[in-house]
C-alpha cells in the first residue's frame, strides 16, 4: 500500500497545505460556477486520491471474501482487513488489535454498546450519564434502551458558552450511575470536553466511560490508554475515509464480558442446532460478511493522516480557527455559538434577523458549503434558546482564503437581507 | 445572484419581517402543527372554519424567511376562502414551486403568492416553502397528528 501524502511534515505551511489540497480531487470542483469552499467537514470529510484508488484497487485486482477462501485472492483481502484492524489499533494506541471492532459508524458502534453492556448491565433504577451537548446518536440508543429497562437518563449541564459543567457533572456520578457517555469534541459547539478528567472521576466510582470520538479523531490526537475510556467510537466517513465503516474500541476486559450483539456467520466457532460457541473477540461483534472495502480503506485514510501528522493537523486548525473566529466576529449582527476554551474546527454562528436555513441558500450560492440547521443535536439548541445555527467547519485542508471567501459570503448574505 | 434576488425578493423578506395573520386564533376550531425535522422549523395553523369556508386562519411559529413568508402569504390568500378552493389552490402552489419549466407562469388565481415562484430554483427550499400548506391540510382533515417533512 504506497502512501500519497504528498508533504510529511511537522508544521502545515501554507505551501504545505497547497500540496496537500492536490490530493483531494473534489477541491478543484466548482459549485454554482464558483470554486467549491468545502466548510461542512464535520458532516463529513473529502476524500484524498489515496483513499480513492485503495477502493479501486481492491476491487481491481484483489477482491474476495475474507476468512473463508483457501484460495490467493481469500489470503489477499484478509491479510488487507487484518491490516487495517492493526492500523486503527495503533492510530487510537489501543492495547490489542482485539479491541477492535468494525462497525458501520460511531452510530452503530454507540447503539452495540447500549444493546450489549448496557442491556447486561443496566437495570431499573439505574442512571446513564450523558451531556446536554450530545449529538443523536448519542441520546437516543441511552433513551431506548432506559425505556427497555425502566433506566433513568441524567443530563449534565454547559455553561452558555458550551462549556461542560464539570462540579455538576461530578455531583450527578451516584450509586446508580452505571456507565458515563459523552462527546469527546462536540459537532455542535467545538467544545474540547476535558475527557481525561471526566473519566478520572467516573472511575473513581468505578463507572465506565463511554466517548463518542466522531469529531475528535480527525482533529485531535486520541490515546485511548491516556484517556482509560472502557469504550470510544467513531467513524471513517469524518477521517478522510469512506461511509459505511466505524469503530468500536473496548477494553478487551469489557469485550470480553458483554455478550455477542447480531448473530451469524463469522462470529461463531462452532454451531449445532443445539447449541452455539461463539468466537472471540473482536469476531463475537462482527456477524456476517464486514464492510471489507471500508475497512481497508479507512486503514488508507489512516496512513493518510498519519502521515500528515495529527499534531501539525490540530496546530493549523487551531490558527485558521482562531483567525475565522476573529474574521467572522468583526462582521455586524453576527454572534458566535459556542465559545468553549478548549475548542476546534467548528464555527457556529447566528445573524440578527437571519434565518441560518437562509444562510446556508446564500452562501452556497458563493461555492460556499456550510451546515444550517441543528446538526443533529436539537438538546445543544434548545439550551441554547435557538431554532439553529450556521456552521462552518474546518479541516486541515481549508486555507485563509476559503475563511476570507465565507466572510465575503456573509456580507452578501447581510445585504440581501439589509 | 439573480436567482438569489428573485427568491429573497422584497416581498417575501417584507413578510419574513413582518408576518400577517401571526399568533394564535381565539376563535380557531381547528390547529394543526408541522415541523421540519432537517432543520427544526417548526409552524402551527389556526383556523376558524365554518360552513365549508375558512373564516379566519392564523399562524405561529419560528424558521427560514421562505417558510415564514410563505405561511405569512398563504393566511393572506386563504382567509374568506372555501375548503375546495383551498385545495385548488395547493395544487397550483405546490405545481408552482416544484415545476421544472423556469419560464411556465404561475397560475392566475395564485395572486401574490406567485412571488414564491424563485423556490423551484433551489429544490433543497421546496419543502421550507410546503409547509404551511402541509399542515394546512392537517388542520382541514383534523388529524391532530404532528405533520412533518420528512
Ligand atoms: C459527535 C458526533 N457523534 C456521533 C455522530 C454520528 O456519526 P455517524 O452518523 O457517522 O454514525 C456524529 C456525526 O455527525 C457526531 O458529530
Amino acid at each position: 500500500m504506497t502512501l500519497t501524502a504528498s508533504t510529511s511534515t511537522t508544521r502545515l505551511t501554507p505551501a504545505a497545505v497547497a500540496q496537500l489540497r492536490a490530493d483531494f480531487p473534489i477541491l478543484g470542483e466548482s459549485v454554482h460556477g464558483k470554486p467549491l469552499v468545502y466548510l461542512d467537514n464535520a458532516a463529513s470529510t473529502q476524500k484524498p486520491q489515496a483513499v480513492i484508488d485503495a477502493i479501486s484497487r481492491l476491487y481491481t485486482s484483489y477482491y474476495a471474501n475474507i476468512h473463508r477462501g483457501v484460495h490467493q485472492l481469500s489470503q489477499l483481502s484478509t491479510a488487507a482487513h487484518d491490516e487495517a484492524r492493526r492500523k486503527v489499533q495503533r492510530f487510537i494506541n489501543a492495547r490489542s488489535d482485539k479491541e477492535i471492532i468494525f462497525v458501520r459508524g460511531c452510530t452503530e458502534a454507540i447503539n452495540l454498546v447500549a444493546q450489549t453492556f448496557g442491556r447486561q448491565n443496566i437495570g431499573p433504577g439505574d442512571e446513564i450519564l450523558i451531556t446536554a451537548m450530545e449529538h443523536h446518536s448519542n441520546i437516543v440508543p441511552w433513551q431506548m434502551l432506559c425505556q427497555e429497562k425502566g433506566a433513568v437518563l441524567k443530563v449534565a449541564p454547559i455553561s452558555d458558552q458550551g462549556e461542560l459543567l464539570v462540579d455538576a457533572y461530578e455531583k450527578l456520578l451516584g450509586e446508580r450511575t452505571k456507565l458515563v457517555a459523552l462527546v469527546h469534541l462536540s459537532n455542535a459547539l467545538g467544545t474540547i470536553n476535558p475527557v481525561r478528567q471526566l473519566v478520572e472521576l467516573a472511575h473513581a466510582r468505578s463507572i465506565p466511560v463511554l466517548l463518542d470520538g466522531a469529531q475528535a479523531v480527525s482533529h485531535i490526537p486520541v490515546d485511548v490508554q491516556a484517556l482509560d475510556c472502557d469504550f470510544y467510537t467513531f467513524s471513517g466517513h469524518k477521517l478522510y475515509g469512506p461511509t459505511g465503516i466505524g469503530v468500536l474500541y473496548g477494553k478487551e476486559e469489557r469485550l470480553e464480558a458483554m455478550p455477542p450483539w447480531q448473530g451469524g456467520g463469522d462470529m461463531i466457532r462452532s454451531v449445532s442446532f443445539e447449541k452455539t460457541t461463539f468466537s472471540g473477540i473482536p469476531f463475537k461483534f462482527e456477524a456476517g460478511t464486514p464492510d471489507i472495502c471500508g475497512a481497508i480503506a479507512l486503514g488508507v485514510a489512516i496512513d493518510y493522516v498519519q502521515q500528515v501528522g495529527l499534531a501539525a493537523i490540530a496546530d493549523y486548525e487551531a490558527e485558521l480557527l482562531s483567525y475565522a473566529t476573529e474574521q467572522i466576529q468583526a462582521v455586524p449582527g453576527v454572534r458566535l455559538i459556542g465559545t468553549a476554551r478548549e475548542k476546534a474546527s467548528v464555527l457556529s454562528f447566528v445573524i440578527d434577523g437571519v434565518h441560518p436555513h437562509d444562510i446556508g441558500t446564500i452562501l452556497d450560492q458563493q461555492g460556499v458549503a456550510i451546515r444550517a440547521g441543528h446538526h443533529c443535536a436539537q438538546p445543544v439548541m434548545q439550551r441554547l434558546k435557538l431554532p439553529a445555527t450556521a456552521r462552518a467547519s474546518f479541516a486541515f485542508y481549508n486555507t485563509r482564503a476559503e475563511v476570507d471567501a465565507l466572510v465575503a459570503a456573509v456580507y452578501t448574505v447581510q445585504e440581501m437581507f439589509g | 445572484m439573480s436567482e438569489l434576488r428573485e427568491l429573497y425578493q422584497e416581498v417575501i423578506l417584507d413578510h419574513y419581517r413582518r408576518p400577517r395573520n401571526y399568533g394564535e386564533l381565539p376563535e380557531a376550531n381547528r390547529e394543526a402543527e408541522g415541523h421540519n425535522p432537517l432543520c427544526g422549523d417548526q409552524v402551527t395553523i389556526y383556523l376558524q372554519l365554518q360552513d365549508g369556508l375558512i373564516q379566519d386562519i392564523h399562524f405561529e411559529g419560528a424558521g427560514c424567511a421562505i417558510s415564514t413568508a410563505s405561511a405569512s402569504l398563504m393566511t393572506e390568500a386563504l382567509k374568506g376562502k372555501s375548503v375546495a378552493q383551498a385545495a385548488h389552490l395547493f395544487e397550483n402552489f405546490h405545481q408552482l414551486v416544484t415545476s421544472d419549466d423556469a419560464e411556465a407562469l404561475p397560475a392566475p388565481d395564485l395572486g401574490k403568492l406567485a412571488v414564491l415562484a424563485g423556490v423551484r430554483e433551489f429544490p433543497m427550499r421546496v419543502k421550507c416553502a410546503t409547509l404551511a400548506w402541509h399542515t394546512l391540510n392537517a388542520a382541514l382533515k383534523n388529524t391532530g397528528e404532528l405533520v412533518s417533512t420528512e
